[in-house]
């Protein structure tokens, strides 16, 4: 079985020590996701595969036979971008914007996350619903370095969409 | 148009237009949040070769030979190049020429001497990693590495009155050493360049800051005409000045590409990121100040240690701001730097202020509890009329104002303070403050604009956007200065094709390219005003026609209207110190059982000029602010004493703040018009932001714990050894 990538099948490479994050860069000529360290410490590289998130340069592209990846290009477009695409945008939830399609992955899961009640360092406890309070989306957002300081405005990006789809 | 005098008058406070300052979103945001914003690594280019670097795994010495044969018989090799035009450090900031060349002298661990060119990236890492190479390192013994232990040579030197008998005779007195750890930009993305070579003509596509300075240190590199070459830069994703100057990747995949004539893809590796970039120094600081019962400072004292390679003119200007920030009749300062075999040290964000404002402001805070002074009321009382020794006027000076507002909004409670005074559970919970300084740079630069005959207009220079917001800012000046919407102004930057702008460093971008098509813009308007009849003064555009009289796209007649404009900073410089101000005041928890800090609440006031986009703005030093977070907290790289290697080279051990560190940070703009520092009034700001904040977090957690720790970052070791 192919990999699906947005809804496209790819077939996958030859060679096994193509990552998951070269093989989305260089083969499938999705850009969007970025390399910033390539050993699974910054975040940039994160993508959905099957709805969860991973570091997708800790991982090999031929582990992901019959997998279902989405990248940020799957998830909006400039002409119809996600609702956090939107809120990162007014928010200014990023500066040099190279951290950002992996924190707009992340942000996406993980709003999933919390609302399948996982927990968290930051939650209260381990049982029953979790609220999307800024110290949980902190924590939860840790695993993405943003050298240019956006924190405080990627967690009010979040806590709007958050806020919005809790309506 | 160059500027002998302040601009008192700026037309920018009398457009109707109301689109400068405003706070829009960034208007490449869709771009970058959507992932199709290219960044230098990701032009699709066919049949791209791919090259890795190899690097020196000893600290001083020599490449003997490189064993070709055997790479080139692996799988997918392309070539070896190890050319001796390879350069193998980064060029300075500003420096328009060539770095050092000689790849196969080794000056420090981890410098690339050689490149490997394969078909596919992992062909090309693997090749790399096996190439086999012959070399002599020098012994350790004679190679030095720690700048305390080296010979250092007085680099400036400032001296007034007599700082010692000051010293002596002053009822109070702080003599206080604090070290600060050396630090790496760490931009989000590594390093890259794609080199293309049609025989003639050479383009890169390169993450680099300062194009107009790149371009003269390729072609110097190179021995090339700057004609035939052509640097692309449209994203660059982050600089803090790791990207002023052309680094190695930079001649790597220029020389693969026009050797084995096919475009070359060269990325540094994060290790290889931390182990040739800039680095900031690590300091060793004295500060002395001598005040009365008052807390005025009739002694000021600021002296350094830094440390850099050999042959290298940049030493960390920690100096800068302490020149004129207070006053102190009797006043000694100086700056020394060592030679030491670590890599390159160069410009990071706020070169300088970074550490040398954090340093001054734990012993200001020092000597408010010696003189039993409120500190806020200290900076107050120390701020001087003029430069305490040039006796030039400031042009504009927001301290005092940053002071109050920020006290203000942040609830400080004045008064003299004693620390361990508020305990919750096992954290010790407490306040401090600090002052902010940046001195105001500005260079010349050139943009063109052209109103096109639809009556939108286009501005095009070489400068470059670093996150900074400049494709933003120049759209809203360019708006409001020829009365369109933001959103009718095309901004093309990052392209040397274009007019040379300023580059983005030394936080000039938007004071010096902005004044550029400031000057453009005017003279579109003079001819728009001759073309309409009507006198140059009275001119009011908005929306896209002269008030009351024709549209622009009447006027414009179906051709394009351009000109360039062309800043250039005069000798106003010797009539005024201009630099930005600011205060920042942090709360903190202390762990009383492990030392660990917490930051709770952070305020900044910032005087920088005259604000182009509040949004941006606002990130801009809420950026710098999370910098001050790294400095105070976390960030030091660490050097093996016995080879001289990083051993922290990577994200995982070098510890930037993450989003947890950080919490809601409040930045107030302080309304300010400086006309001396540039025509539009403006300073920069981004650097401001971290001039001085790791202070208030050091002070808040002497406040908190009674810990007064001495050495930047506060570890929790460091606190918990310092604990009373
Ligand atoms: S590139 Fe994958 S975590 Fe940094
Ligand atoms: S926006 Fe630059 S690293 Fe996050």
């Amino acid at each position: 079985m192919p990999i699906t990538i947005n809804d496209t099948p790819h077939e996958l490479p030859d060679d096994p020590r193509v990552s998951l994050l070269d093989f989305l860069r260089h083969h499938a000529g999705l850009t969007g996701t970025k390399k910033g360290c390539d050993h699974g410490q910054c975040g940039a590289c994160t993508v959905l595969v099957n709805g969860m998130r991973i570091n997708s340069c800790l991982s090999l592209a031929v582990m992901h036979d019959g997998d279902s990846v989405t990248t940020i290009e799957g998830l909006g477009t400039p002409d119809a971008p996600s609702a956090l695409q939107k809120a990162f945008v007014e928010h200014d939830g990023y500066q040099c914007g190279y951290c950002t399609p992996g924190q707009i992955c992340s942000a996406t899961a993980m709003m999933q996350e919390i609302a399948n009640g996982w927990p968290s360092d930051a939650s209260d406890d381990l049982e029953g619903p979790i609220k999307p309070s800024a110290d949980e989306i902190r924590e939860r957002m840790s695993g993405n370095l943003c050298r240019c300081g956006a924190y405080a405005n990627i967690v009010a990006a979040i806590a709007e969409v958050a806020a919005e789809d809790a309506q | 148009m160059e500027q002998d005098k302040p601009n008192r008058e700026c037309l920018l406070d009398k457009t109707p237009q109301a689109t400068l300052g405003k706070p829009l979103s960034r208007s490449e945001g869709l771009a970058k949040v959507t992932g199709t914003a290219p960044y230098a690594a990701e032009y699709p280019i066919a049949d791209c070769l791919e090259g890795v670097l190899v690097t020196a795994p000893f600290a001083r010495g020599t490449i003997d030979s490189i064993d070709k044969d055997t790479c080139l018989a692996m799988e997918g090799v392309v070539a070896v190049i190890d050319d001796e035009r390879l350069t193998s450090r980064p060029a300075q900031g500003t420096a328009g020429e060539a770095p050092v060349q000689k790849p196969r002298q080794i000056d420090y661990f981890g410098q690339p001497f050689a490149l490997v060119v394969a078909e596919t990236f992992e062909q090309a890492r693997h090749a790399a990693k096996h190439l086999e190479f012959t070399f002599t390192a020098d012994d350790l013994s004679q190679v030095s590495f720690d700048p305390e232990g080296t010979e250092s040579e007085r680099q400036e030197e400032t001296r007034q009155g007599d700082l010692a008998h000051a010293m002596a005779e002053a009822k109070h007195a702080v003599d206080a050493r604090i070290t600060t750890a050396g630090h790496a930009s760490a931009a989000m993305e590594p390093h890259a360049a794609i080199a293309e070579w049609d025989g003639s003509n050479l383009t890169v596509h390169a993450s680099l800051q300062m194009l107009n300075y790149n371009i003269s240190e390729i072609a110097d590199s190179l021995g090339m005409e700057e004609d035939n070459i052509r640097l692309i830069s449209r994203y660059v994703g982050g600089g803090f000045g790791s990207k002023l100057g052309i680094s190695q990747e930079c001649l790597a995949a220029s020389l693969a590409a026009m050797t084995l004539e096919k475009p070359v893809r060269v990325v540094l590796s994060r290790q290889q990121v931390f182990q040739n970039i800039m680095r900031r120094s690590e300091t060793t600081q004295r500060l002395r100040l001598a005040a009365g019962a008052d807390g005025a400072l009739n002694g000021f004292g600021h002296e350094g240690l830094v440390s850099n390679l050999p042959k290298e003119s940049f030493a960390e200007p920690i100096l800068q701001s302490s020149q004129f920030l207070y006053s102190g009749e009797n006043r000694l300062l100086g700056l020394d730097v060592a030679r030491v075999h670590r890599m390159t040290a160069g410009s990071v964000r706020a070169p300088g202020e970074a550490v040398g404002m954090p340093a001054l402001e734990v012993a200001m805070d020092m000597l408010a509890e010696e003189t039993g002074v409120d500190p806020v009321e200290l900076r107050l009382r120390n701020i001087p009329d003029a430069h305490p020794v040039e006796g030039t006027p400031f042009s504009s000076h927001k301290l005092a104002e940053c002071l109050k507002q920020a006290a203000d909004s942040f609830g400080w409670e004045a008064g003299p303070r004693k620390p361990r005074q508020r305990r919750e559970g096992e954290w010790w919970i407490g306040t401090g403050m600090a002052s902010a300084a940046r001195v105001h740079n500005i260079s010349k630069a050139k943009a063109r604009v052209t109103l096109k005959p639809d009556g939108t207009a286009l501005v095009e220079t070489d400068m470059t956007d670093i996150g900074t917001g400049t494709y933003t800012i120049l759209g809203q000046l360019a708006g409001e200065m020829l009365g369109l919407p933001r959103e009718k102004v095309l901004v093309e930057l990052g392209d040397t094709r274009f007019p040379r702008g300023s580059g983005s460093g030394g936080s000039w971008g938007a004071s010096s390219v902005g004044s550029a098509v400031y000057v453009a813009c005017q003279g579109l308007r003079r001819e728009l005003a001759s073309r309409a009849g009507v006198n140059e003064d009275d001119v009011s555009l908005k929306d896209g026609r002269i008030a009351n009289g024709p549209s622009l796209v009447d006027l414009l007649d179906g051709k394009d209207l351009s000109e360039e404009g062309f800043y250039e900073p005069g000798d106003i410089d010797d009539d005024f110190v201009a630099a930005g101000f600011g205060a920042y005041f942090a709360q903190v928890r202390v762990n009383r059982f492990t030392g660990e800090t917490r930051v709770d609440r952070m305020t900044g006031a910032f005087g920088f000029g005259r604000v182009l986009n509040q949004k941006t703005a606002r990130s801009q030093c809420q950026g710098g602010m999370v910098w001050s977070i790294g400095v105070a907290l976390t960030e030091a790289l660490h050097f093996d004493p016995q080879d001289g290697h990083l051993v922290n080279c990577d994200l995982a051990e070098y510890h930037v703040p993450v989003n947890r560190d950080v919490p809601e940070l409040d930045v107030i703009m302080v309304e300010e018009r400086d006309p001396a520092a540039s025509p539009i009034q403006a300073k920069g700001i981004g650097e401001l932001g971290m001039c001085g904040g790791a202070a208030a977090i050091a002070n808040a957690i002497y406040n908190a714990s009674g810990a007064r720790v001495m050495d930047f970052p506060m570890t929790p070791d460091r606190v918990l050894a310092a604990m009373p």
